[in-house]
């Protein structure tokens, strides 16, 4: 179980969850320059839109099968909607506004969006069961589950859809130009209130992804779910290069990765045998980031600030 | 008949100072008109109100016989009205067939948009051997046939021209002008400012002198460039 290939598995696995949230804040700041603190609620939101379906709108008894891709349209209503309505009734009045107050809006959201649910969702103040997909499969000496099928398939779909859409697409295209020149975009013709609120739609999409494949491989959510894996997901956007939405995949994934190994491998090293296991796990991704942040601030695929003049 | 664009009385103020103070003027179908003047006279202000990337905060903008304050920026190069801003703002990490592409961004015309940047690459030829080359890698000369092309890609009533020598190279300064004069003549009708009052007004139909946001003197291009207030202020004579 705790051989080589099978911890850069599940390093990947980790890791494609972070990559997809991790879009959520990079396409953001490609566009409007704001971290988006509350997209770890977006996520957590998502959850709780899946579970809803799940236990309040599909019959007991209905398939897994059948019963996730209806989840998965219930959690992005969800996170695509409080997405969108961010942008629209907490953001889009700040901009313009010094950097400072989106940010803080942004903060107080994520709290208020927190709150809501522990207090408004029935149990939710404790951890709720989320349905799981934990049929094994052994792929040489990997073992991985339904769950984690979901997840590296909704990954890879979503990445080569959204590759697709923002490099060939006629929006795609006036997604790059309003990333890199907003009142230019406008001279063009493009409706650039238009092109922000796809980019928190799009964001919105792939964390509620993300939270259905949370749910379906760890078997429970709970409210303050959001905090740490938005936290992690902003780790690997910013170690990608904020703003590349290859960045935040690459860097979901190298977190991952990096997570996982350290945690089964650095107390093998003469030393540190108090350093390793799961509870050191944190430690060493944001260990990460501070290296990042020091030796290669515009990230691993980041563009180089100049280029925006 | 009525002019393709009329300014009257346009006053713009960023919070509480005024940068334009109510000016008025037209520009008719086929002509040159430019609006000279130093740093800071309100001429790059007017222009981007004009594309409503500014509000006004009085006055009426008539462009082809409709009203444009209040219309979004976006909206309005639909009506006709294309800017080629000050500082060229291409989009770096695009190619320059992709910028030119996104000049007719409205449009639906498939096979005319290619045309059209067949006819962008034969007004510039050097922008037809670097079409996939990212757009940031061009010297600024360059850029700015690009975003003069760009521009252009969008079919418009009125171009809008901010600058378009600002920072060049005197032989890439003459080929900017003879390419304006080139646009002229085949009728294309351009809102031109420059600081460079001899360039702009040596081939202007008409030109407007601004002044910390009023326009003091009005004339055909002619006129100004032999007008001595003018000659001195602008033209560096004693």
């Amino acid at each position: 179980m705790n051989t080589l290939p099978q911890q850069l598995a599940n390093g990947l696995l980790l890791g494609s969850m972070y990559g997809l949230i991790a879009i959520g804040y990079t396409m953001v700041y490609g566009i409007v320059q704001l971290i988006n603190f509350a997209h770890g609620e977006i996520f957590m939101t998502g959850a709780f839109g899946a579970l809803t379906v799940y236990l309040y709108i599909l019959p007991d008894g209905t398939p897994m099968a059948a019963a996730v891709p209806l989840m998965l349209v219930g959690g992005a209503i969800v996170s695509v909607l409080i997405a969108v309505g961010a942008e629209r009734f907490a953001y889009r009045p700040l901009r313009g506004a010094p950097r400072l107050a989106p940010l803080i809006t942004a903060i107080g959201l994520s709290l208020a969006l927190q709150e809501a649910v522990r207090n408004f969702y029935p149990n939710a103040d404790k951890a709720l069961a989320f349905p799981g997909l934990d049929t094994t499969h052994d792929i040489g000496s990997i073992t991985i589950k339904d769950a984690d099928i979901f997840l590296i398939v909704s990954a890879i779909i979503c990445m080569s859809a959204l590759a697709w859409f923002v490099r060939k697409s006629r929006t795609g295209r006036a997604m790059q130009a309003t990333a890199q020149d907003p009142d230019t975009a406008q001279l063009m013709g493009i409706d650039t209130n238009r092109i922000i609120v796809i980019a928190f739609a799009i964001g919105g999409f792939f964390a509620a992804v993300a939270a259905l494949a949370f749910g379906l491989k760890y078997g429970s959510i709970d409210y303050r779910m959001g905090f740490l894996m938005g936290l992690k997901a902003f780790t690997a956007a910013v170690l990608g290069g904020i703003g590349n939405i290859y960045g935040a995949m690459l860097g979901g994934v190298v977190l991952g990765i990096a997570e996982t190994l350290a945690s089964a491998y650095i107390n093998n090293i003469p030393g540190m045998q108090q350093l390793g296991g799961q509870s050191w796990a944190n430690v060493w991704a944001f260990v990460l980031l501070i290296l990042v942040l020091l030796f290669r601030p515009q990230g691993l695929l980041g563009e180089r600030v100049a280029d925006r003049a | 008949m009525t002019a393709l664009l009329e300014v009257e009385d346009l006053r713009v103020a960023y919070g509480k100072i005024e940068a334009v103070k109510g000016i008025s003027f037209k520009v008719e179908a086929g002509q040159v008109v430019t609006l000279i003047g130093t740093n800071g006279a309100g001429k790059t202000t007017t222009l981007r109100t004009l594309s409503g990337l500014l509000k006004p905060s009085a006055g009426k903008i008539m462009f082809d016989g409709k009203p444009l304050t209040g219309v979004a920026a976006h909206k309005i190069v639909a009506l006709g009205l294309a800017h080629s801003p000050e500082g060229r703002h291409i989009f770096p990490r695009l190619t320059i067939e992709e910028n030119l592409q996104l000049g007719a961004f409205l449009r639906k015309d498939k096979e005319a948009i290619e045309k059209d940047i067949q006819r962008a690459y034969d007004l510039f030829p050097i922008l037809g051997e670097r079409r996939r080359q990212a757009a940031g890698t061009l010297s600024g000369g360059e850029q700015q046939m690009l975003a003069m092309g760009r521009a252009l890609m969008s079919q418009p009533k009125l171009l809008m021209l901010d600058e378009p020598s600002m920072g060049l190279s005197p032989i890439m300064m003459q080929k900017i002008m003879s390419t304006i004069v080139e646009l002229k003549s085949q009728g294309t009708t351009i809102l031109l400012v420059e600081q460079n009052a001899q360039a702009a007004l040596s081939l202007a139909d008409h030109g407007h002198v601004m002044e910390v946001g009023n326009i003091v003197l009005s004339g055909t291009g002619q006129d100004l460039l032999h007008d001595e207030s003018v000659r001195k202020a602008y033209l560096g004579e004693d």
